[in-house]
């Protein structure tokens, strides 16, 4: 494999690190936040929120998920260029349309369709494109 | 209004800059030598000595809660071109500040993503 080929493919593997993992700790956070409930704008509720997201396990896990997205974009940007990675990362709307269709039955209209396909297409030419364009980064060691 | 215009620029100034400087950050960082739970946690350990990261974990927090706020004020007809609009600013950034190469292919790429993004979270 050449290096080109190798810098495209490791890009590919954590652009979808990057998505697994947003998609996940916003579902994460989502459900968490429906088990402790809507959150009262009180001192007493804000300190109550608080107190029930710090013990709510789903939360945890969203923040694991968030942390790892933080930890995949950060490792893309240091190999690949930053206008590289983010219309890439955008895939992941792609990504729910197709699961809210396969998975949850949901009808999807026109409108959507056609942003999912200009997406799809957009990030399909961003990835034509040379993922680095600046000068050789270190390694590091 | 005035409050409205401010809350939005803030908004993608916060996101794009934050972007910005956590990519510059890891520029700097260099990229793991392999991908290896060892090599890894060296990378993270160099990562979180870079200032440009620690520069932009606040942006990137001030971005967030910033869009809360505009959710708060402002229609989803207002909020989502903005949202949409940072990858095109974002862009601009990564051209003039990080001095990245953005190709009419890319640039096509990137103006065909925000357009797809703004209408899908339409329909949300």
């Amino acid at each position: 494999m050449t290096h080109d080929h190798r810098l495209r493919f490791k890009t590919l593997v954590m652009v979808c690190v990057m998505v697994v993992c947003a998609n996940l700790g916003d579902l994460m956070l989502k459900r968490g936040m429906l088990q402790i409930g809507a959150v009262q704008m009180t001192s007493s509720g804000i300190w109550r929120a608080l107190f029930s997201t710090i013990h709510n396990g789903t939360i945890w896990l969203g923040i694991f998920f968030l942390l790892g997205f933080t930890f995949s974009y950060m490792t893309a940007v240091s190999w690949a260029d930053y206008s590289y990675v983010m219309p890439a990362g955008a895939f992941g709307y792609a990504v729910q349309t197709m699961l809210a269709v396969t998975i949850l039955h949901e009808s999807v209209n026109t409108q959507r369709w056609i942003g999912v396909t200009l997406i799809v297409f957009g990030v399909l030419l961003v990835g034509q494109t040379h993922p680095t364009t600046t000068k050789p980064r270190p390694v590091a060691s | 209004m005035s409050k409205l215009v401010l809350m939005l620029v803030f908004f993608i100034c916060a996101t794009t800059g934050g972007e910005i400087a956590m990519t510059h950050g890891m520029k700097q960082v260099g990229e793991p030598e392999r991908i290896r739970p060892r090599a890894l946690l060296r990378f993270i350990g160099r990562a979180v000595r870079s200032g440009w990261v620690w520069f932009a974990l606040p942006l990137m927090a001030a971005s967030f809660y910033s869009l809360l706020v505009l959710l708060s004020w402002a229609p989803l007809s207002v909020v989502i071109p903005a949202s949409a609009f940072n990858y095109v600013v974002g862009t601009f950034g990564a051209k003039y500040l990080l001095k990245e190469h953005v190709c009419v292919k890319r640039w096509m790429g990137v103006v065909m993503v925000c357009i797809g993004v703004t209408l899908v979270l339409f329909t949300q």
